[in-house]
């Protein structure tokens, strides 16, 4: 092997290492302060990612719809819950939230969309309508059972995969999607080029792992948004607004998602169940990380990424074997450093 | 032979149903897809349900059953039910090594981790040349008997419901024995059964290899059902929607798997069938439907179908209460070196900065009431906690009679005789007293998974059982006997922690705050029965907070504060002692 192709796998590894950095960031986050294992976060990715592929050639995604969908059951929810106590207020915020912002969401779809409509605006609405997407789910799925076991979240979490992938399929259809460049622009350094887009990558990882680092170590609302993670009830003893906090904390890990799919569609052809995959690279980032620590799941992501570029050169054929077997070595040392484990309850 | 009927019943409806005039063809082969299903279920019910790990990587045990068959069979030429017990010792011995990474991992690794080598071995699967790659092998032979070949669906439905019912039956056998109830306590209370005696790793990995060996067979009898294997059958799908089974159908019970996988093939097939009609010729619209289904099932009926079927019947099943005139030979007592029963020498347990127990020293003779007082946050609790092996001590020496402890695992500890109740009661609620007060006698029973299985361990298990009643008689919960331990009050259920520590046949018996959340009699009571066993040639060493219970029944009281011992000595002479005084009311008093 050369020191070329040593570079260019080096860089093709730390690229998609820092597209698995994001997401095992989101997954960390959500994780943190709801402790659901977030299985859809790669359907975030796809529906991102192909929503702003099928803006960006003038069509209307079919995830506006869903979103609009999944607003009117957050609402049916909202009423439900709150029946013995129905004050104007909060049936006034609920509706702000669940109908009016999706529907005007899927009005300026319908208004904005075109062949010229510019890049910014097609990716202001893949992400508005993911970040609706993900705000609903929690609320439709996990709210009602946040106070279970991580087992029950999990598994819910896995339902909200299949009908998440499910609806892509529906949506995006089998074709493959991919979506022009954010920008043209590219630096060369020696034989290696770096294009706009992989620099920006690379910026939006740095920023958002500063960004969650500081947030939940040093503001009253990060710790706030640990503490429920913590103990639920300890949490709303002391004032702390715990739906909100998971509400917040899917928002985030949708946006992430979304971001992260918006990033590399122009790089990769992505299908409506490319997502899965991705997440779940992300995933052993995070398990790496031990779903706590931000800079550690970013530096597993890199290796992750630079162990999966290298083993498509050399064993391309047993490329996923080999990354996700990758999470046996890190679990035998987690289980020889694992603390009592604690009993469950429920 | 009551509690036999209706599984017989079950069983003969089962053979019936293919002879049947006119059922359609089809119908026997979501049969066959079911019992595939409910094998793979049964076990995921074991590990999942009752066992409290949760898999999403069991299809790639059917893989390793059902690929070992694929190769043997047709590179090989070997006969298919010899390639049986070879198919099962691959998933097994894939099970162990995948088994020792991940069962000691807690709570949320292990899915995850699951998840991770399924998919892993997914693509193996698919890779590897000698397995087909993708396509697969075809050309497996049938199952046969003589010269009577089981091509067809209604031939082979024979062999796997014989399968799925033996399965059934093995599996119940094992929940309900000596080592079914270490394996029940795995999921809520594992810590107290690991007190009594359960090596809980041995359990958990028992529990994996199980459900991977019940997969096997399953992968097995698909490869001699279709007659060919491919991976997309052992992917992570595949791996997902049996865990969806077991949840549907219960997974706490074993005929939960079996209910599960009805429903579930069956649904399938009907929203294969009829989605794409109303949708206008979509596919994979029934993973939507699932995974929508699922996550209500979550929110409205998280114990599955099962148990639900079950509180509606209109009969409960009846128990049967243990003969107790069988008798259980004491336990094997460790030759000691000196008369002194527990003997703590500068006992000193460190979290971090904080200090708990600080070279604290004190003895335990022979028929002698000690009761360890002090303030909350004195360190007692720790002081129990390094005694009994739950933590190890910073430093200094604990024996029992002279057999030093030296930071044995608690497992360890409870063959010198040493048993013990918790100040936060750890029973398993959803087993019934009985069942919870045998898991005390656990080191005193003998039988392994097999000859539970296989029913060769009643004579045991009735010794077992006996011990347990007489034990839960001694303390006068009979009348609660067949009860859930989870239904008791608090009070009943320390009461209940009591019996279970004296199915040890213990010299020593410590006891966490054994009187809060009694009643005055309840109390009398405890301390009648506490002052007997003494009388008998037992010792205790209790925490109470309740100072006129302690001081009406201690034969020497050890006065803990901050982790320091400050006084030792009989009760009149603590009630007087002016530090003790202090430490209580402060130093104005």
């Amino acid at each position: 092997m050369n020191t070329t192709i040593m570079l260019f796998l080096l860089q093709d590894g730390i690229t998609n290492g820092a597209i698995y950095a994001l997401l095992g960031l989101a997954l960390v986050l959500v994780f943190a302060v709801t402790r659901v294992i977030l299985i859809p976060q790669g359907e975030f990715v796809t529906y991102g990612a192909l929503s702003y592929a099928m803006l960006a050639t003038g069509q209307v995604p079919g995830t506006v719809r869903l979103a609009v969908a999944m607003g009117l059951v957050a609402f049916a929810l909202d009423l439900f819950f709150a029946r013995k106590a129905l004050h104007a207020r909060l049936v006034m915020r609920s509706v702000a939230l669940n109908i009016v912002f999706p529907v005007a969401l899927l009005g300026l779809v319908y208004a904005l969309v075109g062949p010229n409509t510019p890049i910014a605006i097609n990716i202001a609405l893949a992400l508005l309508i993911v970040a609706a997407i993900g705000l609903f789910l929690y609320r439709i799925a996990f709210q009602p059972i946040a106070h279970t076991s991580v087992l029950v979240l999990l598994i819910a979490s896995v339902g909200c995969h299949l009908a998440l992938q499910g609806l892509g399929l529906v949506f995006f259809g089998a074709e493959g999607l991919r979506a022009p460049a954010l920008s043209n622009a590219a630096v060369t350094a020696g034989p290696l080029r770096f294009t706009g887009q992989s620099l920006a990558v690379y910026a939006l990882t740095v920023g958002f792992i500063v960004a969650l680092w500081l947030f939940f170590g040093y503001t009253k609302t990060g710790k706030a948004l640990r503490a429920t993670a913590v103990n639920r009830l300890g949490a709303r003893l002391v004032g702390i607004r715990t739906t909100l906090s998971g509400q917040i904390a899917f928002l985030l890990a949708s946006v992430i998602g979304a971001i992260s799919g918006i990033l590399i569609v122009p790089i990769t052809t992505l299908y409506y169940d490319t997502g899965f995959l991705i997440g779940l690279k992300g995933f052993i980032a995070a398990i790496i990380g031990g779903l706590v620590s931000y800079p550690l799941t970013a530096v597993a992501a890199i290796v992750v990424g630079i162990v999966e570029a290298f083993s498509s050169f050399y064993a391309s054929n047993f490329k996923e074997v080999i990354v996700f077997t990758l999470i046996l070595p890190v679990l035998v040392l987690r289980s020889l450093a694992a603390p009592q484990v604690e009993e469950e309850k429920d | 032979m009551t509690q036999r009927l209706p599984l017989i019943i079950f069983a003969l409806v089962m053979a019936v149903i293919p002879l049947l005039p006119g059922i359609p063809p089809f119908w026997i082969v979501l049969l066959d897809n079911i019992g595939l299903a409910a094998l793979v279920a049964m076990g995921l019910v074991l590990l999942t349900g009752v066992g409290g790990l949760t898999s999403f990587g069991q299809a790639a045990f059917c893989g390793f059953g059902a690929y070992t068959t694929a190769v043997l069979t047709t590179a090989y030429g070997v006969s298919p039910w010899l390639t049986l017990p070879a198919s099962l010792l691959v998933s097994a011995i894939a099970a162990v090594l995948l088994g020792l990474v991940t069962v000691r991992l807690s709570g949320h690794y292990l899915p995850l981790g699951t998840i991770a080598w399924g998919i892993g071995l997914f693509y193996l699967f698919s890779k590897l040349e000698f397995l087909g790659r993708n396509d697969g092998i075809s050309g497996i032979p049938p199952l046969s008997i003589g010269s009577f070949r089981m091509l067809s669906p209604d031939t082979i439905y024979y062999a796997i419901w014989v399968a799925v019912l033996l399965s059934a039956l093995l599996t119940m056998n094992l929940l309900d024995s000596r080592t079914g109830r270490a394996i029940r306590a795995l999921r809520r209370g594992h810590i107290a059964a690991e007190a009594f005696g359960v090596q809980t790793p041995r359990a958990k990995l028992l529990v994996f290899i199980y459900a991977a060996v019940l997969a096997g067979l399953s992968g097995w009898l698909y490869a001699h059902f279709q007659r060919a294997a491919n991976p997309t059958p052992f992917g992570a799908q595949a791996g997902i929607e049996y865990l969806f089974i077991a949840v549907v159908g219960g997974a706490g019970y074993v005929w939960g798997g079996v209910l599960g996988a009805g429903i579930v093939v069956i649904l399938k097939e009907v929203l294969q069938s009829y989605l794409p009609y109303i949708f206008g010729g979509q596919s994979q619209l029934e993973t939507i439907v699932f995974g929508i289904m699922l996550v209500l099932l979550l929110q409205l009926a998280p114990q599955g179908v099962w148990p639900w079927l079950m509180s509606h019947l209109p009969f409960k099943p009846a128990r049967k209460t243990p003969d107790t005139s069988v008798k259980l030979e004491h336990r094997e007592r460790a030759a000691g070196t000196s008369p002194i029963l527990l003997h703590i020498d500068k006992a000193r347990k460190q979290f971090g900065g904080v200090l708990a127990v600080n070279d604290v020293s004190f003895d335990v003779n022979a028929r002698e009431i000690v009761a360890l007082i002090g303030p909350n946050g004195a360190g007692k609790s720790t002081t129990f906690n390094l005694i009994t092996g739950v933590l190890p001590a910073t430093s200094g020496k604990i024996a029992v009679l002279g057999n030093e402890v030296a930071n044995a695992p608690p497992q360890e500890v409870v063959k010198l005789g040493v048993a013990r109740t918790f100040q936060h009661v750890k029973l398993v609620p959803d087993m019934t007293v009985l069942e919870n007060v045998a898991i005390g006698a656990h080191l005193r029973g003998n039988s392994g998974a097999i000859s539970s299985m296989l029913r060769l361990d009643r004579a045991d298990e009735a010794r077992l059982l006996a011990e347990a009643a007489r034990q839960i008689a001694r303390v006068g919960l009979s009348e609660q006997i067949d009860q859930l331990a989870g239904s008791l009050s608090l009070g009943q259920q320390r009461i209940v922690e009591i019996a279970r520590a004296l199915c040890v046949d213990p010299m020593l018996l410590l006891l966490d705050e054994p009187a809060a959340g009694l009643r005055h009699m309840e109390k009398q009571r405890l301390a009648a029965l506490l002052r007997q066993l003494r009388d008998g040639g037992m010792s205790v060493l209790l925490v109470e907070h309740d100072m006129g219970f302690v001081m009406d029944l201690a034969d020497r009281i050890v006065v803990l504060d901050f982790g320091t011992k400050i006084a030792e000595g009989t009760p009149a002479a603590i009630k007087r002692n002016p530090d003790v005084i202090k430490a209580y009311l402060g130093a104005a008093a």
